[in-house]
């Protein structure tokens, strides 16, 4: 018999029953719960008069909604402001632990988790957000849930699943200078595309991953999902373990041992069988920049925006067309001819303290360009902002003359007042370049920090390898 | 939930693939902390030529004449025909509800993204899939004859077209029986409470940090 994979292994530990229909009732460790698609969840719970299962499986923050300025005046918008308080009200109704808008521990629900030490390897995590895949980085099963979902976990701790498939990626060899955990999954996307995971879980594999931190662990998987996998994971080595000590969510001294322990075992086998594997060079990846309304339309900063007339596929083509009629792009078009008006530095993808030195770097003593409108930087969570601050960040970024603002989901999605106009371009960290999802008719490139950085001093996109 | 077992209706061909739980409903309505009211918001930033808000008088709102759904002859429609990898991205529910409170009952599809596919069953929208060559030829016959319609049976696991050609689907029997008889999923699985209890405690003792 065959190893098994590091999915299996977290699949297996977590059945509570399996079914005869084939269906498998597996159990839920950790519930992340945010605003905007918990609030028809709790109703539904509070309508069949249900209870909360487990209250101290789950914990909360308000994110996508919250303003990133004057948070002290509370949220303008009363819709907004409404669902917002609906949640706090949820939490204090049922006894879930909350980071509301003004607590100092608040943030993107993706980044506060780990942050907190909230996730933990051999965890199922879930959460009504498709980037729940984040949590995988640290050898946990994690994945996105919609709302019935959610008060299926809270009614029951436990949700109703049919096994995926195994996939893994393995990205061997040396990652370049100025090639960062972002550029990695753009490239694995432009390989096998946004539905290529569909159905499976994705294990990130091989010495390049290895290499890179946890931060950069979490930005590779948090983008599994626009791979068409509802979870990527990575495996535990020194590294996990070494940033989880201590955190507050993290076991006590006397069961860290035993803890450890039993996360060493996170691992896929030797002779373990996967249903796909890809092998990706990392020495090979350049920075990556989208140029369509998918992420899979990306190619390297050196390169061009690709001619749909040359795409045999018709429907691809037909969506290749309708994307760069939507961006703006002439085929041919080189990506360093690409001129932008706003830059956005943040989303649960590249909001930590990683991303925000990196950028800082490469701003570092210069100033944005004049033709930029504006270019922000939003912190994942209170405590990166924090640990920001007393590095002396907010003040590279002010004078470069980015604008520093409080933690939440902001320009990534838009639902607060941070957003783009129509036609305007913008080169963002986040990890959706959809038509109108930084705002209705606003034109996305995704890029890493240091991108989004050189591309917000220069006007347009430059290769940060040749930055000096 | 509500059940499904047949539905015979008018068919809107969604000629795009990728198209993602954005565009279905864009993030303005996912304000709302109902269920319900989303249907004139689906597909907005296509369907409308203004930029959407909630609270506005959306039936006012200037028609994009262009976009499918505005065309009279797909008026009434009731089952989406649509690419590859429709529903990718969010994991919004709101998706799914938008396209049910349109008056969307079924989508046929090549393929699905695995979150919305999951949202779908449990809000007894039903997404079919077909192979991408019937799903090319029932576009073919949905824009060249108006008033096309198809039946779909779900305990046959079949879609007829007009001529009578049938088409088998394949579906997870489990899911097959939920959507049947209209089972919500939290009352089955709280028949299972002792199991989820007896987990809970081997759980607690192998993994005491889990619990607090
Ligand atoms: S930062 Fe963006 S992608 Fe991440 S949870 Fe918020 S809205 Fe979703």
């Amino acid at each position: 018999m065959s190893g098994k994979t590091l999915y299996d292994k977290l699949w297996e530990g977590h059945v509570v029953r399996s079914n005869p229909d084939g269906t498998t009732l597996i159990y839920i460790d950790r519930h992340l719960v945010h605003e905007v698609t918990s609030p028809q969840a709790f109703e539904g719970l509070k309508l069949a008069g249900r209870k909360l299962w487990r209250a101290d499986a789950n914990l909360a923050t308000a994110d996508h909604n919250v303003p990133t300025t004057g948070r002290s005046a509370g949220i303008a918008d009363p819709v907004a402001r409404l669902q917002v308080e609906t949640l706090d009200r949820n939490c204090t109704q049922f006894g879930i632990v909350e980071f509301g808008m003004n607590d100092p521990r608040q943030g993107i629900v993706h980044v506060i988790g780990p942050e907190q030490g909230a996730t933990l390897p051999g965890m199922t995590v879930v959460c009504g957000d498709s980037h729940t895949s984040t949590h995988g980085a640290f050898g946990a099963l994690a994945f996105g849930v919609g709302t019935s979902e959610v008060e299926h976990v809270l009614a029951t701790q436990c949700l109703l699943m049919t096994k995926s498939k195994n996939m893994r990626v393995r990205v061997d060899g040396r990652i370049p200078a100025g090639v960062t955990a972002k550029d990695v999954i753009l490239a694995v996307i432009g390989r096998i595309g946004t539905a290529g995971g569909t159905g499976y879980a994705i294990e990130f594999a091989g010495s390049a991953i290895g290499s890179l931190s946890m931060e950069g662990r979490m930005t590779v998987c948090n983008m599994a999902i626009e791979a068409g996998a509802r979870a990527g994971l990575i495996a535990v080595d020194d590294r996990t373990i070494d940033y989880l000590r201590g955190r507050p969510y993290a076991p006590a001294p006397q069961l860290w041992d035993q803890a450890q322990a039993a996360w060493r075992r996170l691992y896929s086998d030797e002779d373990a069988l996967f249903d796909r594997e890809v092998q990706i060079d990392a020495a090979a990846i350049a920075p990556q920049v989208t140029w369509g309304t998918s992420p899979e339309m990306v190619v390297g900063v050196d390169g061009r925006v690709p001619d749909p007339e040359r795409e045999k596929d018709a429907t691809r083509r037909e969506s290749m067309r309708r994307a760069l009629e939507y961006m703006g792009l002439a085929p041919g078009t080189a990506i360093g001819d690409i001129t932008i008006d706003k830059v956005f530095i943040g989303s649960c993808t590249n909001s930590r303290i990683e991303d925000l030195r990196a950028a800082a770097a490469v701003v570092k003593g210069r100033r944005v360009a004049r033709t930029i409108r504006l270019a922000m930087v939003v912190p994942g969570s209170g405590p990166v902002k924090a640990q920001a601050e007393s590095e002396g960040l907010d003040k590279v970024f002010a004078a470069a003359g980015f604008e520093w603002r409080e933690p939440g989901c902001s320009m990534c999605l838009a639902m607060n007042a941070d957003r783009l106009e129509p036609g305007e371009r913008c080169a963002s960290t986040s990890n959706r370049n959809f038509e109108g999802r930084q705002g209705s008719g606003g034109r996305t490139h995704l890029v890493s920090p240091a991108m989004a950085a050189a591309a917000g001093i220069a006007g347009r996109f430059v290769d940060v390898r040749s930055w000096n | 939930m509500q059940k499904f077992t047949t539905l015979s209706g008018i068919v809107a061909p969604m000629d795009r693939a990728n198209v993602d739980t954005d565009a279905i409903i864009p993030k303005q309505y996912l304000k709302s902390i109902k269920r319900s009211g989303f249907g004139p918001n689906l597909f907005d930033a296509w369907r409308y030529l203004d930029q959407g808000e909630p609270g506005m008088d959306h039936s006012r709102r200037p028609l994009n004449r262009d976009f499918v759904l505005n065309q009279p002859r797909y008026a009434g429609a009731s089952i989406l025909l649509a690419r590859a990898n429709f529903g990718c991205g969010s994991s919004r529910e709101h998706a799914p509800w938008a396209l049910l409170d349109y008056g969307f009952q079924a989508i046929i599809a090549p393929s699905y993204a695995d979150i919305f596919f999951n949202n779908c069953m449990k809000n007894g929208l039903l997404p079919v899939i077909l192979d991408e060559s019937r799903v090319q030829r029932l576009f073919e016959q949905t824009i060249a004859q108006e008033g096309y319609r198809l039946n779909i049976d779900l305990g046959r696991q079949s879609v007829t077209t007009p001529s009578g050609e049938t088409m088998h689907f394949d579906i997870d029997p489990f899911r097959k029986h939920c959507l049947i008889n209209g089972l919500d999923d939290i009352g089955l699985t709280l028949e299972h409470v002792d199991d989820i209890r007896a987990y809970e405690t081997r759980r607690r003792q192998e993994a005491p940090w889990l619990f607090r």
